[in-house]
């Protein structure tokens, strides 16, 4: 069968401060109808680029296809060279014989249109259809794509639903002109891991019913695993190696496609190990065998939270009263011992981030006990609270909003060392040297700006500074979320490293179950604002007993094309609301002990 | 993109340059009485060789006026949009960041000041403190507080929630060392651009002042003055509008330019 796509030695360039600088190089492949090619590479290889280029929505980012072609086979069979063709054709292709999914099903809706408007639109123009049958084939295609009670979505707003079904609605526009290809730019990195276990199913099923071919961009290899026929590797704007998905995975040639293979951290590698594992490096091999197994330590608690409970209010009305609140934390309770990690996992909103804040008080949680060292953080006055943050810090997950572009790094190191006076003059400068020491940083980056940094060196600054006034405990909140996975491995085993010299303790919280099963000692699963599940990590991932922690692990791909789990299409499960009426009073979590140290929320 | 922003910034900073030593140096430059002496013959005359930019209604020389008013035109509009950043800084940094009540309470009293128009505000508190120099800056300084507050208000509200106000926070940094260190650094730019743009409405605000005889007294010049004189005489000498209206216009330019150019200066960013 003849090819759908065909891109031949594609080069893009764009103009920047007077330099030209290329986006992408030397880049061909072919796609065949049927076939899902998926295009894998770390932020900067290119890969968006190659797909705008398709659209030819590059132009609009300001890009020039300065050489080569991509010659796509029209629906009447004629080809067209992407490249050269003039912009009133590419306006007829795009969005009715090229579909397009992005990334982030916020902002990719209009949200001053209701879904029908948004549907119909694209058939109208494309397809002549009339405002009756529009509507019809609008309603048709929300069916297709399995959103619940689709004759009342018609009429909703985008911000009227929930994250999955916007990206289903998404998916609905892309397939509403029955195109003969899909991108999928990065379609499920926004979302959580259920949601992305349906919506990778959903484009399965629709590639297999409409015989679509698919060009799936993606930086997660698990998906890539999951979803792949043909793999493109891509590294600075070029090609590194192009195969079968199981060539790539199993027999893999390129240096490269190795390491990047190698940082993948795989769920369920951690079976019958006792204590946490340093990720693997290409290139670390000496460096791993060099490390000492993790000393054994004699438990001793550090951190307890008691029927820790957060509630937000939910203001309406004119005058802007508490109508209602959002159990965001409910009756946690939990301890972590010293120089130990203690995960905390769960989808969004499910209240992890609320949890790890208001063990800090940097939001006041509503009734509960913390105890740090011995000390009720919670019956801390404003002057005692601020000492005592000096034994708590916290590392946020977007290095690049956590630390302040008009400061030098240096001077965001030594703030905290600063507020608490530990030092000054000669001596801070010493101190604040040996902390990029300790994180591996060049000592010419002190003077630096954030900009200047890339994200992972970033992250390593923000660790510098969270260690900076020798914590016990270490806030994680999704720290190594935002990072390429190669670099995602090095600042989990920096982490690591500093846990064992140091002693540290951290609340990690993570929605990734195979990061969290190779960091974790204690791993806690939290749904809509309680721990359902809690004990030691190899029990809550060996045998997961509430139904919650079941489903999540069975949700997340596995970086092995021999162990596919998205063939079915996955029914649609909402999820419940936790906003409660004013006066609500939820019962109080009980737990089952199943094994020594492995708890179960009571049902 | 970086050859264009520096030329810029030089046409800028030269067009400033070139505007504070006229009115430092121009009012001893130009011979004595040159702007006030009138002359019944030669009223609202064309420009020529004997008047450059032409006369006024009264037969005074534009161009030597110009020079005069650039003086008082600048140094109210400048002191005034000072005054009122002064005042709104600490007023939107302060509600934006701690947010609240105390939010509430402070931004209920600038709503208060905002619900009387800005010239109308200015008229009243200059009415009351008699017409002078010194009273003219009060009064446009205290009209244009709420709308610097304003904007300040919700840059601070923006960065209060950004990781690092959180991060510094968490580390033990006090509130006042937070909204230093990390909030203000963070709202300069959007105040430099507010401020800048305030000041071509400074300059016109104390035309208005002057016309209601408010502000600027007669013989004294000032640009906002000429322009308002020149406001029923556009269809018979249509330069006595120009001429001032073009000092302003080339004010505003240099300030803007001059804004952005200082902007990029304080952005690690754009190094």
């Amino acid at each position: 069968m003849k090819d759908i796509v065909s891109v031949d030695h594609l080069r893009v360039e764009f103009a920047t401060d007077g330099r030209t600088v290329v986006g992408v190089e030397d880049v061909s492949f072919t796609i065949a109808p049927g076939e899902t090619l998926c295009v894998v590479g770390e932020s900067g290889s290119g890969k968006s680029v190659t797909s705008l280029s398709l659209m030819r929505l590059v132009e609009f980012g300001g890009g020039t296809i300065t050489a080569g072609s991509l010659n796509f086979e029209r629906a009447d069979g004629s080809t067209l060279d992407v490249a050269a063709a003039p912009s009133h054709v590419m306006g007829a292709v795009r969005g009715h014989e090229i579909g397009m999914i992005f990334q982030e099903p916020m902002t990719a809706l209009n949200p001053v249109f209701t879904i029908e408007r948004q549907l119909t639109d694209g058939l109208m123009l494309h397809k002549g259809l009339t405002q009756a049958a529009a509507s019809a084939r609008a309603l048709e295609l929300l069916q297709s794509v399995r959103i619940p009670e689709p004759e009342r979505r018609l009429k909703q707003y985008p911000y009227e639903l929930s994250g999955g079904m916007r990206q289903r609605v998404v998916i609905a526009m892309a397939m509403a002109c029955d195109p003969k290809l899909l991108i999928a730019d990065e379609p499920t990195t926004a979302l959580d891991v259920t949601i992305q276990a349906e919506i990778l199913a959903l484009i399965n099923r629709l590639k297999r019913e409409n015989g679509m071919a698919v060009l799936f961009i993606t930086h997660d290899m698990a998906v890539v695993a999951q979803m792949a026929d043909r793999v493109v590797v891509m590294y600075r704007g070029r090609i590194v190696e192009t195969g079968t998905v199981t060539q790539i995975f199993e027999n893999p040639q390129e240096d490269y496609t190795k390491a990047l293979l190698a940082a993948v951290p795989k769920l369920g590698e951690m079976k019958g190990k006792p204590a946490p594992e340093k990720m693997r490096l290409i290139g670390d091999e000496a460096a791993r065998a060099a490390a000492a197994p993790a000393k054994a330590r004699a438990p001793k608690v550090l951190l307890q939270v008691k029927n820790l409970t957060t509630r937000f209010p939910v203001k309406g009305g004119i005058l802007r009263r508490t109508v209602a609140q959002v159990h965001a934390v409910e009756d946690v309770s939990f301890s972590l011992n010293v120089g130990e990690t203690l995960a905390l996992v769960g989808e969004s909103g499910c209240g992890k981030s609320s949890c790890g804040r208001s063990i800090l008080r940097l939001i006041e949680p509503t009734s509960g006990e913390v105890w740090i060292g011995g000390r009720d953080i919670r019956a801390l006055d404003r002057t005692d609270l601020r000492r005592a943050r000096a034994d708590m810090q916290m590392v946020f997950q977007d290095p690049f909003a956590s630390l302040n572009p008009y400061r030098r790094l240096k001077d965001q190191v030594a703030e905290p060392i600063q507020n608490f006076g530990l030092a000054t003059g000669v001596e801070l400068d010493a101190l604040v040297l040996q902390l990029f020491d300790r994180v591996r940083l060049p000592r010419d980056f002190m003077n630096r700006y954030p900009h200047e940094l890339s994200g992972g060196q970033r992250q390593r600054v923000a660790i510098a500074r969270a260690l900076a006034v020798n914590p016990k405990l270490i806030v994680a909140d999704e720290a190594v979320s935002a990072l390429d996975v190669s670099v995602q491995a090095q600042v989990l085993n920096l982490m690591m490293e500093l846990q064992e010299d140091l002693g540290l303790s951290y609340l990690f919280i993570s929605h990734d179950m195979a990061v969290v099963e190779r960091v974790a000692h204690q791993v806690g699963v939290m749904y809509l604002g309680r721990i359902v599940e809690i004990g030691p990590r190899s029990a809550v991932f060996d045998s997961p007993q509430h139904p919650y922690t079941q489903s999540l692990l069975s949700a997340v791909p596995i970086a092995d094309p021999r162990k596919r789990r998205f063939a079915e299409d996955l029914a649609f499960k909402p999820i419940t609301s936790p906003i409660f009426p004013l006066g609500h009073q939820p019962a109080p979590s009980t737990y089952t002990e199943v094994t020594p140290g492995h708890f179960v929320l009571s049902l | 993109m970086k050859r264009f922003k520096t030329t810029k910034g030089m046409i800028g900073i030269v067009l400033l340059t070139l505007i504070a030593l006229i009115a430092i140096f121009g009012p001893m430059v130009i011979p004595p009485d040159a702007a006030t002496a009138m002359d019944m013959r030669a009223r609202r005359a064309p420009p020529s060789l004997t008047h450059l930019f032409g006369t006024d209604q009264l037969g005074r020389d534009l161009l030597f006026r110009v020079i005069l008013g650039t003086r008082t035109s600048l140094e109210i509009a400048v002191s005034a949009v000072l005054m009122s950043v002064i005042l709104g800084l600490p007023l939107g940094l302060i509600s934006g960041y701690f947010g609240k009540w105390i939010d509430n309470v402070l931004m209920r009293f600038v709503d208060t000041l905002l619900a009387f128009p800005a010239l109308l505000l200015a008229l009243t508190i200059s009415a009351v403190l008699g017409p002078n120099i010194q009273n003219t800056i009060i009064a446009i300084g205290v009209a244009f507080t709420p709308y610097l507050a304003r904007i300040i208000r919700g840059e601070a509200l923006r960065v209060a929630q950004m990781p690092y106000v959180e991060a510094a926070r968490s580390s033990g940094t006090t509130d006042a060392m937070i909204m230093w260190r990390h909030v203000l650094p963070n709202i300069l730019p959007a105040v430099i651009v507010q401020a800048t743009i305030s000041l071509a409405f400074a300059i016109l605000a104390e035309a208005g002042l002057s016309f209601l005889g408010l502000g600027t007294q007669p013989p004294a010049a000032s640009w906002g003055l000429m322009i308002q004189a020149s406001r029923d005489q556009l269809d018979i000498a249509p330069w006595t509008a120009v001429v001032p209206g073009l000092a302003v216009a080339l004010t505003v330019l240099g300030l803007n330019m001059f804004g952005d150019v200082l902007r990029d200066i304080l952005d690690p960013r754009s190094k």
